[in-house]
């Protein structure tokens, strides 16, 4: 069963802000003592680097770090644990495979297919590869809402010249979930590949990788209850192990000799140079593990009542724009109207509730939704219809006034 | 120096009425558009200057109403001035916000945003448009 009052329990930062509405785990999320102590134990019980001493603690450390593929393969749903590389985050995944992959493969006039949805860690990289690669960046056009268009989408594959297809799983403003399935059994069909931003819809959905058919996925451990610094790529085994790893160094080579000749090890070790953030990940273990026990199921379950709880409460206000009133998952964006969304931000920070302004990275979105900045609420499994409560109560009777009151 | 009362009055007028708002369509007018990375107020600012003397401030873009209206109080407090006694106003804002010793006399209205020091998160806003209107200044040829 879900039991709000028990997870709460789970997380100290609300002992420490107990009057704090937290708004914006689309930013990144609140985490698990088991996480803290998680990090912390590495730091008092067994620290040692990986994969290099010959003592016990190493070997600790080791296992649990190795382990950390086989939790992570279970919360997504894949078999093969050597498809799991960790990076410093979503980011760095999208740009592994951007750089280990696109730059390699993708020639002039080839196509990479996005949409305006798009986190700036999800264009950025790829305005890059299109100037060096001369490949054309093409955007699928969405629906008037914002949401995904299958028709338009295949009209964009069938000029044949798709190589990739880049987009979230959830857009970070509008939270829309993206039929991956289905766009990535089109993509095939046309012999282009799918790799998917999960930075938002891997915290919240129940994601199986095979059954998507997705041949990357991008996430990050610090959305999804983990520590900062830790990301994941998954990628299908046999594309991984054609394309050459970014950064070469320690633990990701076999051997070498002074003529430059390298044997790197095997994916996913050969992504892995350098010691490795590993007190983070062994936190993300439990992150994992945390997750599976509550259930993502669950935790959808629970996304979803009190994401319609928050548009039902917030719908009811005249002097409020919802922007995405079909959100799919657990954020809303919105804008009082007459006040600035950052002017919004402060006062309802004023008022011990923490949420986003501005466009959220998302800097392209306006020509989706018209404007540019929004405040956005997102929740997590540890918040309540009394936050929701707190933020109704707040907009209802704000006033330019009273937001100009706050920062004086 | 200002009670809470009258620094909403000066604030709320200036984001309501911007004053100096609105470009010149004049090329003798220089510009720079100042779009800080980690904010989402996007402006433009412009400025005639002529014998030494600021003869035109304008600025124009979207944000809140911090940035319009210190940018707006500060393109009063410049405009007529020599480019040295616009840029000591200016240095006496920075001092405010920076919560050190400074000539209230001299900064006028802008003496509304005397705790704006206390909002860490909004310094940004009060010094984009004051940042703009000193770049244009300083890099100024005649």
């Amino acid at each position: 069963m879900f039991d709000l009052s028990k997870i709460k329990k789970d997380f100290p930062f609300y002992k420490n802000n107990e009057d704090l509405v937290y708004l914006d785990s689309a930013a990144t999320s609140l985490k698990t003592e088991s996480v803290i102590d998680a990090v912390n134990e590495y730091y008092t019980e067994y620290t040692a680097n990986i994969h290099r001493g010959d003592y016990d603690n190493s070997f600790i450390a080791s296992k649990l770090y190795d382990e950390t593929r086989n939790v992570v393969s279970e919360l997504i749903g894949n078999d093969n644990p050597k498809q799991i590389i960790f990076t410093s985050g979503a980011t760095a995944s999208i740009n592994t495979v951007a750089y280990c992959y696109a730059l390699n493969n993708l020639k002039k006039g080839d196509v990479i297919l996005l949409t305006y949805l798009e986190h700036a860690s999800n264009i950025l990289p790829w305005f890059n590869v299109a100037k060096k690669t001369g490949a054309v960046i093409e955007y699928i056009p969405l629906n008037d809402d914002g949401t995904f268009n299958l028709d338009n989408y295949k009209k964009c594959l069938e000029s044949g010249k798709v190589k990739i297809v880049t987009l979230p799983y959830v857009s970070n403003v509008l939270g829309y979930i993206n039929p991956i399935k289905d766009i990535c059994h089109l993509a095939h069909e046309y012999k282009a590949l799918v790799h998917v931003d999960g930075a938002q819809g891997v915290p919240h959905l129940s994601v199986n990788v095979k059954e998507l058919d997705c041949d990357f996925l991008s996430f990050s451990s610090h959305k999804m209850l983990g520590p900062s610094g830790v990301g994941v790529l998954y990628g299908k085994y046999e594309l991984l192990d054609k394309m050459e790893p970014l950064f070469m160094g320690g633990g990701a080579n076999a051997r070498f000799n002074k003529e430059g000749e390298i044997i790197l090890k095997e994916t996913p070790e050969k992504y892995e140079a350098g010691t490795p953030n590993i007190e983070g990940i062994l936190g993300f273990k439990k992150a994992c593990e945390y997750l599976i026990e509550v259930g993502m199921g669950n935790i959808y379950k629970h996304d979803q009542e009190l994401l319609q709880y928050a548009k039902d409460r917030l719908k009811t206000l005249d002097n409020i724009t919802i922007y995405n009133p079909n959100s799919e998952c657990s954020i809303i964006a919105f804008n009082v109207k007459g006040i600035f969304a950052q002017d919004v931000g402060s006062y309802l920070n004023s008022l011990n509730i923490a949420v986003r302004t501005g466009n959220h990275c998302a800097k392209i979105l306006h020509n989706v939704i018209g404007v540019n900045e929004t405040v956005r609420a997102s929740f997590y499994l540890y918040n309540g219809k009394e936050d929701v409560d707190a933020l109704y109560d707040a907009l209802k009777d704000i006033t330019l006034e009273k937001c100009i009151g706050a920062i004086l | 120096m200002f009670d809470d009362n009258l620094k909403r009055t000066i604030l709320l007028e200036h984001y309501k009425n911007p004053h100096n708002y609105g470009l010149k369509d004049d090329e003798r007018y220089h510009l720079v558009h100042n779009a800080s990375e980690s904010c989402i107020d996007d402006i433009k600012v412009q400025m005639l200057i002529e014998d030494d003397i600021i003869k035109d401030a304008r600025f124009e873009g979207v944000g809140c109403t911090i940035c319009f209206a210190s940018t707006s109080i500060m393109t009063d407090l410049i405009i007529g001035k020599t480019k040295q006694e616009a840029l000591d106003i200016i240095n006496e804002y920075y001092k405010m916000i920076d919560e050190k010793e400074y000539d209230e006399d001299i900064l006028e209205e802008a003496n509304a945003f005397d705790t704006l020091s206390k909002q860490a998160n909004r310094i940004k806003c009060g010094t984009i448009g004051i940042h703009a209107l000193e770049d244009l200044i300083r890099n100024y040829e005649q």
